[in-house]
C-alpha cells in the first residue's frame, strides 16, 4: 500500500500490513494476540496465515508468556494488545521472560498515549513508555507515522532481541515518504535551525512541526528531531542539537516521567546541561474526549508547545 | 407480584432506550454487552439491591461492581433513573469534562462503587470488599458482574479460589454469558465449558439461569442470599444485543455506535416489545 504524504493514517495499519509482508518472507514470523485482532490489525494476518495466529482471549499475561516460550523455540512472535495492558498487566512478564532472557520477542501494541481518546484513562498507556524503557535491553520505539512504523516493524523483525513498538489508535498525518533513512536509534532530522531544538515522539512529531512553523513566523529558527527511539536514545543527535540551540523542549504522549523527556534530560545532564522543558502529562490521568480536545485540555497541543520553547528561548545562557 | 415484575420489564426496556441513544450521541461506546445485562443490572438496581441514591457513599449499601466496565452505558442509565445524578449527564458519555468516562470511574461518577474497564479487576476489588464487610460485622452485599470473554483473564481464577477460601456468601458473581467476546464467540476465541463445573470445582454455589427472565433473575439472587458459607456465581444465559433485531447476536455491534436511522429502528422495536 502506498501513503500519500499528509494523509491521516493510524500507524496501527502500517503494522497489520507489515505483519502481513512479514509472513509471507519467513515461516518464522508468528503472531499472538488477546482478543482485539480488528483494533490491532493483526487480522489480516489472521486470515492470511491462521496456522500462525493464535487468539489467546483476554488474557495478556498469559499472552505474553506464550509468546516468550515460543521465542524459546526459534520463532519470531509479534505480541498485540493495548499499550496499557501489554506494559502494565504483563510487565513482569516481559521483564523476566523476555528481556532477562533476552528474547527475540516483539511488542507492538496499540492505542498508545491518549490516542485512545474517548475511552479514557483506563485505555490510555501514558506511562508505558517509562516503565518498559527502565527494563534492561529492551528496544523502545513510537514511530511518528505509518511509513516509518511498517520499516520499523521489519527492522525490529530483523533484529535480535526484544523490541516495543508502540502504536497509534487515530489517525496520524503521513510525514515521510519511502526514501526516509529510518534507522531504529537513530533520531531523523526533519529541519535545522539555529534558536531552539523540539524533540518529539510518536503522534507528537507533527505537532512539533507545526510549533515549529509557529515559532518560524515570530523569527525563531528551530530544529525539529523525530526522536523514534527512545531506548537506545541517540545521544549523538542531543548532545549536536544542545551545543547548536542551547534549548530544547521535548514533546511526548506521555507522563512527563519516565519517557522521552526523561531520557533527554538524562543525556543532557551528563553531556551537555541546556534550557529544557518538557511537554506531556504533568502527574495527572488524562480523561475521556476528542483527542485533540485532550492535547489542549492538558497542555500537549501546539500552542503549548510554541509558549514552551519561549519560555526556554529565554532561559538560555 | 405479576405486576412488579411488568414493571421491572418496563424499566429494562426504557434502559436499553435510553443507553443506546447514549452511545449514539457520544458516537462510541459498547451497546452489545450492555443491552445483555440490562435485565441484570435493573433486577438489582430496583429490586435487589440496599442502596440510597440521595446517599451514594451509604457505608451500609450493597455494592455492584461492574467489572466488565466497557458496558457501563448500562449502569450510567441505571444510575440516572435512580436518581444519582441529573439526566443531563447522559448526553455527555465519553466527552470532554464529563462525569461519564467511557468506563467507570468511581472519583467522577456518583453510585459508582468502583474504577473499571481494565477487564479482569472486578472479582477480586469485590473480594476486598466483601471480606472487609465480614471484618467490620456489616451486613452489605457485593454484586460484581463479569463477561463471558473476561473470564479469559487468568485473575479471575484467583480471585475464584479466594473466594472460597473465605467462605464469602455475601459475595455474589453475575457472568453474562451472552457467548460472543471481540473478535468472536467464546468458542473460536477460548472456549470455557463445562463452565458450572469449573466454579462448582472452585467452591462456588452456581445457579445457571435465563438472564432475561426477570421473575428467575430474582429468584437467583434471592437463593444467592440464602446460601451460608459458600459465595455464588449466576450463570446467566444472555443474547448480546438483546432487544434490537439486528444487533442481537452480532459481534459487530460489540463497540459500534448506531447510525441515525439504526437508532430510529432499534426505538421502535423496543417500544413495540411486547410487556
Ligand atoms: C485487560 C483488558 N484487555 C482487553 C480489553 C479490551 N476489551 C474490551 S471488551 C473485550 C471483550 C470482552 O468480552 P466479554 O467479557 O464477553 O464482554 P461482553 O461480550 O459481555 O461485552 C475486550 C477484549 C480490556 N478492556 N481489558
Amino acid at each position: 500500500m502506498m501513503y500519500q504524504k499528509g494523509e491521516m493514517v493510524p500507524t496501527r495499519n502500517a503494522y497489520g500490513q507489515a505483519l502481513i509482508e512479514l509472513g509471507e518472507q519467513t515461516e518464522d514470523v508468528v503472531v499472538f494476540e488477546a482478543d482485539i485482532s480488528k483494533s490491532t490489525r493483526t487480522d489480516g494476518f489472521a486470515r492470511k496465515f491462521p496456522e500462525r495466529f493464535f487468539n489467546i482471549g483476554v488474557a495478556e499475561q498469559n499472552e505474553m508468556a506464550i509468546a516468550a516460550g515460543a521465542a524459546m523455540c526459534g520463532k519470531i512472535p509479534f505480541v498485540s494488545t493495548y499499550a496499557v495492558f501489554a506494559s502494565m498487566r504483563a510487565c513482569e512478564q516481559i521483564r523476566t521472560f523476555v528481556a532477562y532472557p533476552k528474547l527475540n520477542v516483539n511488542i507492538c501494541p496499540s492505542h498508545g498515549g491518549v490516542t485512545s481518546a474517548n475511552d479514557g484513562a483506563t485505555h490510555q498507556a501514558t506511562e508505558d513508555l517509562g516503565i518498559i524503557r527502565t527494563i534492561p535491553g529492551m528496544t523502545v520505539l513510537m514511530p511518528a507515522d505509518v511509513v516509518t512504523t511498517r520499516m520499523a516493524v521489519h527492522q525490529a523483525a530483523a533484529m535480535d532481541g526484544p523490541v516495543y513498538i508502540r502504536l497509534t489508535r487515530g489517525g496520524v498525518p503521513v510525514l515521510y515518504d519511502e526514501s526516509v533513512d529510518f534507522q531504529i536509534g537513530k533520531a531523523i532530522s526533519l529541519q535545522e535551525g539555529k534558536d531552539i531544538t523540539l524533540i518529539a515522539i510518536g503522534d507528537m512529531v507533527c505537532k512539533a512541526l507545526v510549533a515549529a512553523e509557529e515559532l518560524a513566523k515570530e523569527g525563531l529558527d528551530t530544529t525539529v528531531l523525530d526522536m523514534h527511539t527512545i531506548k537506545p536514545i541517540d545521544e549523538e543527535a542531543i548532545v549536536k542539537a544542545a551545543v547548536q540551540t542551547g534549548s530544547i523542549v521535548t514533546v511526548e504522549d506521555h507522563q512527563i516521567y519516565g519517557g522521552l523527556g526523561s531520557a533527554v534530560a538524562e543525556v543532557l545532564v551528563e553531556k551537555h546541561p541546556v534550557a529544557m522543558e518538557r511537554i506531556g502529562l504533568k502527574n495527572t490521568f488524562a480523561e475521556s474526549g476528542e483527542y485533540e480536545e485532550l492535547l489542549n485540555k492538558y497542555g500537549m497541543d501546539v500552542p503549548s508547545i510554541v509558549q514552551a520553547a519561549k519560555r526556554v528561548i529565554s532561559r538560555k545562557k | 407480584m405479576k405486576t412488579e415484575i411488568e414493571a421491572l420489564k418496563q424499566k429494562a426496556c426504557q434502559i436499553r432506550r435510553e443507553l443506546l441513544k447514549m452511545i449514539h450521541t457520544a458516537k462510541s461506546g459498547h451497546p452489545g454487552g450492555a443491552l445483555s445485562a440490562a435485565d441484570i443490572v435493573t433486577a438489582l438496581y430496583w429490586q435487589v439491591m440496599r442502596i440510597r441514591p440521595e446517599e451514594p457513599d451509604w457505608p451500609d449499601r450493597d455494592r455492584f461492581i461492574l467489572s466488565k466496565g466497557h458496558a457501563c452505558p448500562v449502569l450510567y442509565t441505571a444510575l440516572c433513573l435512580k436518581g444519582y445524578f441529573d439526566r443531563e449527564h447522559l448526553g455527555r458519555l465519553r466527552r470532554i469534562n464529563s462525569i461519564l468516562q467511557g468506563h467507570p470511574d468511581m472519583r467522577k461518577t456518583p453510585g459508582i462503587d468502583s474504577t473499571t474497564g481494565s477487564l479482569g479487576n472486578g472479582l477480586s476489588i469485590g473480594i476486598g470488599m466483601a471480606l472487609m464487610g465480614k471484618l467490620d460485622k456489616k451486613d452489605y452485599r457485593v454484586y460484581v458482574m463479569l463477561g463471558c470473554g473476561e473470564l479469559d483473564e487468568g485473575m479471575i481464577w484467583e480471585a475464584a479460589m479466594c473466594a472460597n477460601k473465605y467462605k464469602l456468601d455475601n459475595l455474589c458473581a453475575v457472568v453474562d454469558y451472552n457467548q460472543l467476546q471481540l473478535d468472536g464467540t467464546v468458542d473460536e476465541v477460548m472456549p470455557l465449558e463445562p463452565l458450572s463445573d469449573k466454579w462448582q470445582a472452585f467452591g462456588w454455589n452456581v445457579l445457571r439461569i435465563d438472564g432475561h427472565d426477570i421473575k428467575i433473575i430474582l429468584e437467583a439472587f434471592g437463593k444467592a442470599e440464602e446460601t451460608k458459607n459458600a459465595p455464588t456465581v449466576i450463570i446467566a444465559d444472555t443474547i448480546k444485543g438483546k432487544g434490537v433485531s439486528y444487533m442481537e447476536d452480532i459481534c459487530g455491534w460489540h463497540g459500534k455506535a448506531p447510525s441515525d436511522k439504526e437508532l430510529m429502528q432499534a426505538l421502535q422495536e423496543l417500544e413495540e416489545v411486547d410487556l
